[in-house]
């Protein structure tokens, strides 16, 4: 398959208050790769996540999905966004819907696709996460674990062409990182694109194409995993990396 | 049995249509306090909206009004719409007019002070999330923001409108005959056949409260299970 390029950010920059958060960032992914950021909380990682389907307004620079402007001024945002799924930290389930609504609610609000249709693919999505029993339940009687998992299914069921997860175990307790992870993982092996934020080390190994290193805002290195973690070029990395493990 | 609901001035509600009345009086009152209560919810619910975009216009008038509705006692504001707006500018509001006026100047305050307070303590990330899943900021408040909003405000709403039936009795201040002035003239006409009227009148005023705003309670905990 022809790895074509899917996204690209040229030279972005991103302040708040007057203090630059993102500095000349330059990215590409292409096609079925899966990229990792790693770094030091406050680096950015996060911002530029949520500048990439225009959840934060860029302040130069030009950011490309498959040659469409992402621009959260635009009145395009919203067919972009459908393309761009995005898992949060904090899960942001709607609490006043079913887990099956919950997935269901924008395949059929906006994408306009019948019930009967988004509530076959959102039972196979559940059994898929191994959640199907779950399904008439509130997000509240879910643990976090759980409620991660159906966050996914709900940016899967709309078919984005890239997957944005933003730290998305940082607020699970470690017995629930795995059954996350492991989502994570299975859609990899899938071919999904993906651009993933995140602190697990050995799972950033594991599942990442390429990794990116960021600091203050700026693209510090990039590279095969084994290129990262065996031979960091920068001190800064380096230092990264010890603060990291024990 | 007789003498004790003689005693308790309960008999004189069987003398002539005094049930009608009182039940006639306890309508007007219901009156008042429904359209009182849909314009508040209305307006109470736009202006909340308002309030919660942070716009310093909007947040300096609403400051102001809601002080005002606040510190106000009903009973002076009514005076002020009915006797004081007829007299400064010659608006002469029927009393009935006067009444929906002030409660729902009143409701409308502490409305908006609910919705403004409840889409407050939704997380913005449930803006965010709504909108990664391409969803526009009007399908966001249809289907993310107003169902949690509703939910958050339901209990002090209910109890809103149970006060604002409650304090529908001032409105006897500027002329109407509602339950309890109704329930005054009963005991007054009565006073030399009856004189413990005054017991069996108010203790039936007291149900009728109770049953006008019980099942409003009743309707509020029905919808916040069914929304849980």
């Amino acid at each position: 398959m022809d790895k074509r390029e899917l996204l690209s950010a040229e030279h972005v920059y991103k302040y708040f208050d007057g203090t630059p958060i993102l500095q000349d960032i330059n990215l590409k992914i292409k096609s079925g790769e899966v990229v990792v950021i790693i770094g030091p909380s406050g680096c950015g990682k996060s911002t530029l996540l949520r500048c990439l389907n225009g959840l934060e307004k860029i302040a130069e620079g030009k950011i490309e999905l498959d040659g469409d402007m992402v621009d959260p001024a635009s009145k395009e945002i919203c067919r972009l966004r459908e393309r761009i799924g995005m898992v949060f930290q904090s899960y942001e389930l709607f609490p006043h819907k079913t887990i099956l609504d919950n997935i269901t609610l924008a395949p059929i609000k906006v994408q306009k696709r019948k019930r009967t249709e988004a509530e076959e693919e959102a039972l196979k999505l559940l059994e898929r996460i191994g959640l199907s029993a779950h399904k008439d339940k509130r997000p509240s009687q879910l643990s976090g674990g759980q409620k991660q998992r159906v966050a996914i299914a709900r940016a899967l069921i709309m078919h984005p062409e890239l997957l944005l997860l933003d730290e998305i175990t940082a607020a699970l307790d470690p017995e629930m990182v795995r059954e996350v992870l492991e989502v994570v993982l299975d859609l990899a092996k899938e071919g999904r694109t993906m651009l993933i934020v995140t602190h697990e080390m050995a799972f950033a190994r594991a599942v990442a194409d390429r990794i990116i290193f960021m600091d203050e805002g700026r693209i510090i290195e990039e590279g095969t995993p084994e290129r990262i973690f065996e031979a960091p070029e920068t001190e800064r990395l380096q230092r990264f990396l010890d603060n990291m493990s024990f | 049995m007789g003498d004790v609901i003689t005693g308790l001035g309960f008999d004189v509600l069987w003398k002539g249509s005094n049930w009608l009345r009182l039940l006639g009086g306890l309508l007007t009152a219901l009156e008042i306090s429904l359209f009182s209560v849909l314009i508040s919810l209305a307006a109470g619910s736009l202006l909340g909206v308002l309030m919660s975009l942070n716009k310093k216009a909007i947040d300096i008038f609403s400051k102001l009004y809601l002080e005002i509705i606040r510190i106000m006692p009903q009973m002076v504001l009514l005076f002020i719409v009915y006797f004081g707006a007829a007299r400064a500018w010659g608006l002469n509001f029927s009393p009935e007019t006067a009444s929906v006026i002030v409660f729902s100047l009143w409701g409308t305050a502490e409305m908006s002070d609910l919705v403004r307070g409840s889409l407050q303590s939704i997380p913005k990330a449930q803006y965010e999330s709504s909108a990664a899943l391409g969803m526009s900021t009007a399908k966001t408040y249809i289907y993310v923001i107003i169902p949690q909003m509703i939910r958050r405000t339901l209990p002090g709403t209910i109890n809103l409108i149970t006060r604002m039936i409650k304090t529908t009795s001032l409105v006897m201040m500027i002329g109407i005959v509602e339950v309890l002035k109704v329930g005054q003239q009963i005991i007054e006409a009565n006073r030399k056949s009856s004189p413990n009227a005054a017991f069996g009148v108010f203790a039936t005023i007291f149900l009728l409260y109770f049953l006008a705003c019980w099942p409003i309670s009743c309707l509020s905990r029905y919808l916040e299970k069914k929304a849980v």
